[in-house]
Order: structure tokens, then sequence, then C-alpha cells
């Protein structure tokens, strides 16, 4: 899903704080994508290499960490790994988990030089 | 362009006129006229609660000089490392709870002098910006006592139909205004004119989805009256709209009798981000096949707190209790801004008494 808007906002971000440390080039992005955000990698690679031709990130590499999803069960009250937004509880198969982790989209850092 | 769904940015269109870049016509109080661009780049603060668990282990997806892509897991325990071995296969370090912490990765590693190369942190998440333009829609809407309603639902689901049978509903009781998101045409927002409240039409072009930017200017363009009703009809679409946060109290889902039942689980993350669903054309439910408790049940999977109501906005049964949801809600955002309107003004009074205090008898 609209992977070409979440590219461009990857890129703004990324400009941005290349120009302000004065940067010729970025050669690395390093990416935060949760498994249970609306984000798919693959599709998200490929745009991210559209959207940054002719910038100061041309070319650089894309790594994507891929952080697990995680929820918290209201039966169980405990925390659990969760696959999907409406996967059940592996524990008890309640459908009553919260997701806690693994939701976020973020920019973690880029190697310039 | 977006291989999912063709998304594209810098064609919005408000009523037929470009959004981006765009000038603002500004009147001095000598009255010259004049414009200029600007940008809505505007800084902003926010903060970030910490992750509650280090993931342990996680995945990376690398793009090789060759070209190609693979993903493996691996766990950071202090150093990064990759073996690889001959045959083209990973080894890594065995499973130990670890931060994820990219500062001991390679690059990290370079010695000052040994490359011009470096590492600069930027921790913000990708759709900040878009947080920040809904954050400020929010503010500007709770300011006013003004409830607001994203309705987001795939294409031909009866969004409009629906939107034309509450305006016409409530309109003597409360003062609306609605922002049409569609590609292309201004149909929509002609047929919500019709009914006599003021509507706008953004058409997005490429774009699959309302942003919290156009809906700013859409504010800005519509005015919206003080402790009114302000209803935003999405862009058809029941994947993108769901990550876009406009400023709106409730993302209402709308899905009718005429799709499947397991569209809820086909598309977890607009449910999962609505507080409410909409089961509309419920009229047609002798003529289907359609097993309208399974869709509840689908729905309520993916998210246990949605609120469902079945309607049909064309006889209008079921329509009374979605009706009054509404007006709840518009009264819960009343009285939130009279206390705080309130609060304010003890807060005042204080600080009166304070200042008479301090300045002694006069």
């Amino acid at each position: 899903m609209h992977e070409m808007s979440l590219a461009e906002g990857v890129l703004q971000l990324v400009e941005a704080t290349a120009r302000r440390e004065n940067a010729r080039r970025v050669k690395t992005v390093v990416l935060e994508i949760g498994r249970l955000s609306s984000v798919e990698p693959e599709a998200l690679a490929f745009c991210f290499e559209a959207v940054t031709h002719g910038s100061l990130a041309q070319g650089a590499a894309l790594e994507i960490v891929a952080v697990p999803g995680q929820g918290w069960c209201l039966p169980c009250g405990a925390t659990v790994a969760m696959a999907a937004l409406w996967g059940a509880c592996p524990r008890c198969g309640s459908h009553q988990v919260q997701p806690t982790g693994g939701t976020e989209m973020r920019v973690k850092e880029i190697e310039i030089e | 362009m977006c291989t999912v769904c063709g998304c594209g940015a810098g064609e919005t269109r408000l009523e037929g006129e470009g959004l981006e870049p765009h000038d603002h016509p500004h009147v001095h109080a000598d009255g010259t006229v004049h414009s200029h661009p600007h940008d809505h780049g505007a800084d902003h603060s926010h903060g970030h609660a910490a992750a509650a668990e280090p993931p342990a282990a996680h995945e990376h997806v690398h793009r090789h000089a060759d070209g190609t892509v693979h993903s493996h897991a691996h766990v950071h325990a202090g150093e990064h490392r990759h073996p690889h071995d001959e045959a083209g296969g990973h080894a890594h370090p065995t499973a130990i709870a670890g931060d994820l912490d990219y500062g001991a990765g390679p690059a990290r590693a370079h010695a000052p002098g040994m490359s011009q190369s470096r590492m600069v942190r930027i921790e913000a998440d990708i759709l900040d910006k878009n947080n920040a333009y809904a954050a400020a829609n929010r503010r500007w809407l709770d300011a006013r006592g003004i409830f607001a309603l994203n309705l987001v639902s795939s294409p031909g689901s009866g969004k409009t139909t629906l939107l034309c049978k509450t305006i016409e509903a409530m309109k003597d009781k409360v003062a609306i205004a609605v922002v049409e998101g569609d590609q292309q045409t201004s149909n929509d927002a002609e047929r919500i004119r019709a009914t006599g409240v003021p509507a706008l039409q953004i058409n997005t072009g490429k774009g699959c989805h309302l942003d919290a930017h156009m809906v700013g200017h859409a504010l800005e363009r519509l005015g919206p009256a003080e402790e009114s009703l302000f209803l935003i009809e999405n862009v058809g679409n029941l994947v993108c709209p769901a990550a876009f946060d406009l400023g709106e109290h409730h993302k209402v889902a709308i899905l009718s009798v005429t799709e499947g039942e397991d569209k809820p689980l086909k598309y977890p993350d607009m449910f999962q981000a609505a507080d409410v669903m909409l089961l509309n054309k419920c009229d047609l439910l002798p003529y289907l096949d359609f097993d309208a408790d399974l869709a509840e049940e689908n729905a309520r999977r993916v998210n246990p707190d949605l609120a469902v109501f079945r309607v049909s906005a064309t006889t209008g049964e079921g329509m009374a209790a979605w009706l009054r949801w509404v007006a709840a809600g518009l009264e819960a955002q009343r009285s939130r801004r009279s206390d705080t309107v309130d609060a304010l003004k003890r807060r005042i009074a204080e600080l009166e008494a304070q200042l008479g205090q301090a300045g002694g008898p006069r």
C-alpha cells in the first residue's frame, strides 16, 4: 500500500539530515519496519530506488530491519508473539490481542560521506 | 509508481486548483495584496515512546551490489557479524537477547580518518510529517468543539448515499461541512451540496488517499462552524487511508453486504484503524448469500473494540442507532470544549485574584 508516499517521506527525512550534515552523498539508509505495520518491504525497496533517483541518496543501499509483531493477550494477561494484526494468541487462541510492538515504520539512521 | 496501488504525489487538486507548490495571497493593513510561495515543513517536536522490550531477533532485507535481494534473521549481540560461507548460505550467532543497536554495526566500527563515511541517527517515524499536520488539525477542531469523522471504505459501498442521508437527518440540528476525496471529478461534492450543506472536493490525482495536509487546507477553505459536524469522505480504498491520520476523532469503516464477509480479514489494517463499522445495504440481505453475523465476527477478530451498526441508507433501516452515536460524539466534543473553556476561565479568575493581592489595595 501507498509505498510510494512512504518512500517520499523517507527521502524527505534522509535529504534533510544529509543536507544538515553537509553530506556529499548517502551510502546507506536503515529503516525499521514492523511486521504488523502496513508496509510491504519489497514494494518499499522498489519505490525507494525510484524516488531517490537524482537525489543525494541515489544508489544508496536500503537496509530494512524487520521488527517482529508483539501483542498483549487479555485472557492470558501476557505479551505474546503476533504474526498478523488479526492473528490469534499462540497460547490460548483468543483474538483479544492488542498489538504492542511491530507496528513501527521508522527511519533509523543513514550512512553518509 | 507504487507497485501495489499506483499511488503518486504532486497531483492533488482542491476544487480544480493545484495544492503543491502553492502561493497564498495576503492582504496587508494598507490594502496591498501580494502572494508568495511558502513551505509547510514547519519544525515540530514530538515525544517518542521507548520500545517496551528490545526485540531479540529480527530480519534484514539486503540488496546486494548485483541486485539480488534476500533476507535472513539474525541477532545483534553487540557486534554485528555476517559470516558468509562458500555455498552462499549465511551463518549467524545464535539467539541472544540484545538491543536493536545499529551503532554496533560495521559502519560504526570505522576508525576516524580511515573512511569519510559516517552514520547519522535519525530515529524518526516515516509518517511524522503527516502526523504533525494531523495533530494540528485535531487541535484546531478541538479548540472549536468540532466533531470530525473520516469515512473509509472500498469504492461502491454506499459512502456518499450514507453521508447524504446522515446530513438530511441532522442538518436542522447541527451545522455540517463535508470534504470529499476522489481521484477525479467533483460529482460527490455536488451530490452533498444538493443536500444544502457546504462541501469541498479534493482530487488526489494519482494519489490513493487523503493526507492531513490536504485536509488542513480544506479546513481553511471551508471554515466549519464552531461545535459543528465535520465529515471527511476518504478516497474509496480499503488499504491506504488506514495509515494516514487526518486529525479526525474516529475513522468509520463502511462495509456493504454486497461485498464478502471476509473483507475485514483481507484488509485488516482498515478495520483495525476504525472505531466504528457500518454494515450498509442491509435491505438487500434477503436476496444475498451474505452472513452478517460472520462479517461482524470477522471484524471483531481484527478489532475487538469495534462498534458495529447494521444500516440501510436507502430504506433508513438501522439509521437511528448510527445517528444517536454521531449525536453523542458531538455532545461529548462540545462538553469537552466547554470544560476546557471553564477551566481557562477559572484559571484567569485565579490569576486576577493573585494579581489583585500582589498589587495591594487599589
